[in-house]
């Protein structure tokens, strides 16, 4: 067995205290503004977050749609880069403890050399990492050990496509959660769930992974984001937050009234 | 001993492998685990083998090119893609991989295409076979290689443009792959050259090597010898130059040259020469040279070819490159426009801007009287017409 043993930090935890409704909120690091970075961080624990993603922006994200792409190159025109990201992000654990995850595409993260990159990011107190361009052969052969020795979970993704002993062999190379891509799609869709969707979710729930599940691309709303809990632990959302912070000139309070919006539970 | 083909994990020494997020898995591991029994089942050969003859009009012709050799004092052989029907390599590529495309039962078929020579090939090979095709194509190449873009619409494909980023090739590629992404099931993506996941280079380079099977036996006879004493190609993302590598790459006595196009200079910031400015970074899929910031971030690349107007190279060229089995040289517009001209002149042949870079290679190196040298003339100017006028109406203003 390649886990036997779980990797123990906020992730782990979080879905050992609470198995339903998680929101987990994606954010482009140096968005809207590049100073914001924080700030979106607390206001989003605050207002009632279960996890957030921090995307490292890319100049070339191909796995997503225009909202991202263009929050990634406003955040780059910013004069965001990962190692500043680094440095805005010292200290953050005596501000925010909700479990938090560095999603971001494979070359930055080459470049700045992939052992020196966990271990800052577990100094800073990072949870997970979500790299959809590393595959898993490479992550298993190469960067596994690093990631577990620094106490990130890598959080693999599964899609609609994805064949039941490949399911079965994420399940077993990962902890933390599975991130189930919701359709053969991009990022930033919108709109209800299919019934196609909802026969893949059941599929997966018939598969009793060990592994809890969230979902994730096209969750935008409350509508969607119920439907995504009814069939996984929580769902992520993405492009339907950037488009709220994109233009927002009171961000605590939008994000506030955004997760209100989402989660009524709060 | 060095081995410039591809190992079982889909690498070229340090580079490729397949670097593609989850959704794009079971396409590109579909094609890993079945491309090379297609491509040697006898029924898909003999497809192949037809079609190039009958359809692509191959074999394409060694042509010893009697007054650039007397102007640079050495035996100069052009390797005459120009003459493939669609008027360049493309096509040998875009025909191998829609004839698999078929055995995969795939029903659409994508492209992304830089100076537009990819997506007519595509386009025409789609229409051979009534496949439906998407293309795109960066907002700037769109511009600057109207003719091509006119020849695709008439082929019945849809073009759309790329709008991000610098508009060109690499955007093209991007948008390609999120299409693929979110149309996983029946289509297939008709990658245009030599770069990509595993076991797109390979696959690409072994429908490209049509090209120096062919030089092996046309060399042999018009000079006696199957091997040149020198190979140039252009490079953009390297596919023709493989092509015409292939069947010499463990015969080290022949020389390989790759002709990079510098755009204004490798040190403007205007450039595309990747193994000049690039280093080791994952972009479309594999592990390659890539020309990017110290943070990682892809470098907008600049040619005034839109086919070389590419931040990377493919993964079996940045081998080359790192195991100094091929030299690179690096060739600015002006060069290259200079070395077209020429050619119009003194062959009667009016080669692509591509395939200019790598006709300005016989000004940068000498080469002795006696030596052979192949240099593959990928593509034709018609495309070019607009900036071959441009630069003529600049060298005589009246
Ligand atoms: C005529 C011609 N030559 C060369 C190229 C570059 O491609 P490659 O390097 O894959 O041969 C292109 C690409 O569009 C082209 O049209």
């Amino acid at each position: 067995m390649l886990t036997e043993r779980k990797t123990d930090n906020r992730i782990t935890r979080l879905f050992e205290a609470q198995k339903k409704d998680v929101l987990s909120i994606y954010v482009t690091a140096g968005f809207p503004k590049l100073e914001d970075t924080c700030r979106v961080l607390e206001a989003l624990e605050k207002a009632g977050a279960d996890m957030i993603e921090i995307g490292i922006p890319f100049s070339d994200p191909v796995a997503d749609g225009e909202t991202i792409q263009a929050s990634n190159k406003v955040a780059l025109d910013n004069g965001m880069s990962l190692k500043l990201l680094f440095e805005q992000l010292e200290g953050i654990r005596k501000r925010v403890s909700i479990p938090l995850l560095l999603m971001g595409y494979i070359n930055p993260i080459l470049q700045y050399g992939m052992e020196a990159f966990c271990k800052r990011a577990q100094e800073i107190g990072i949870d997970g990492l979500i790299l959809p361009d590393l595959p898993i052969v490479e992550y298993r052969e190469f960067y596994k050990e690093t990631m577990d020795a620094c106490g990130l979970s890598n959080i693999l993704l599964v899609t609609p496509q994805t064949s039941e002993s490949r399911i079965r062999m994420i399940d077993d190379s990962t902890d933390g959660f599975i991130y189930l891509v919701s359709s053969n799609a991009i990022t930033g869709k919108t709109g209800e769930m299919s019934a196609a969707q909802k026969s893949y979710f059941e599929r997966i729930i018939a598969m009793k992974l060990k592994n809890p599940t969230l979902i994730g691309f096209g969750i935008s709303d409350a509508k969607t984001f119920n439907t995504a809990c009814h069939y996984a632990s929580g769902a992520i959302i993405g492009s339907a937050f950037i488009r709220t912070i994109a233009n927002s000139t009171d961000l605590d309070g939008d994000i506030a009234a955004f997760v209100r919006s989402i989660n009524k539970k709060q | 001993m060095t081995t410039y083909q591809v190992n079982e994990r889909g690498y070229y020494g340090n580079f490729g492998g397949a670097f593609i997020p989850e959704m794009l898995y079971p396409n590109v591991e579909e094609l890993r685990t079945r491309y090379l029994d297609i491509i040697e089942e006898p029924s898909f050969q003999e497809e192949f083998q037809q079609l190039l003859k009958d359809y692509v009009g191959r074999p394409s012709p060694l042509y010893f090119a009697k007054r650039l050799s007397e102007k640079y004092g050495t035996k100069v052989y052009l390797k005459r893609e120009d003459l493939n029907h669609t008027g360049a390599h493309k096509v040998n590529n875009t025909l191998g991989q829609i004839l698999l495309a078929k055995r995969l039962g795939k029903k659409n078929i994508i492209a992304e295409t830089g100076a537009g020579q990819h997506g007519v090939a595509t386009a025409t090979v789609c229409a051979l076979m009534g496949m439906d095709c998407i293309v795109y194509m960066g907002e700037v190449d769109i511009e600057r290689q109207k003719p091509n873009v006119g020849r695709m619409k008439l082929l019945g494909a849809k073009v759309i443009p790329a709008m991000s980023g610098s508009r060109t090739l690499k955007d093209a590629t991007n948008e390609a792959m999120r299409h693929w992404i979110s149309n996983p099931v029946d289509t297939h993506y008709i990658i245009g050259s030599v770069v990509g996941p595993h076991p797109y280079p390979d696959m690409v380079a072994r429908f490209q090597s049509v090209i120096s099977e062919e030089m092996k036996w046309q060399l042999k006879e018009q000079t006696g010898k199957e091997d040149p004493d020198c190979i140039i190609a252009c490079v953009g993302g390297g596919s023709h130059a493989m092509g015409a590598f292939y069947h010499y790459l463990d015969r080290e006595q022949v020389r390989l040259i790759g002709a990079e196009a510098a755009g204004l200079g490798i040190s403007t910031g205007e450039s595309a020469a990747t193994t000049f400015i690039g280093r080791a970074g994952v972009l479309h899929g594999s592990k390659t040279l890539l020309m990017q910031t110290e943070d990682g971030q892809v470098v907008e690349p600049y040619s005034i070819s839109a086919g070389l107007d590419y931040p990377g190279i493919g993964p079996v060229h940045a081998h080359l490159h790192d195991t100094k089995r091929a030299d690179f040289f690096a060739v600015t517009d002006m060069e290259a426009m200079a070395a077209g001209m020429e050619l119009c002149r003194l062959e009667g042949i009016i080669p692509a801007v591509e395939s200019a870079h790598a006709l300005a290679v016989l000004k940068k190196e000498q080469f002795k009287e006696n030596e052979v040298v192949v240099i593959n003339l990928s593509g034709r100017g018609d495309k070019d017409l607009e900036t071959y006028l441009r630069e003529l109406k600049r060298k005589t203003p009246h």
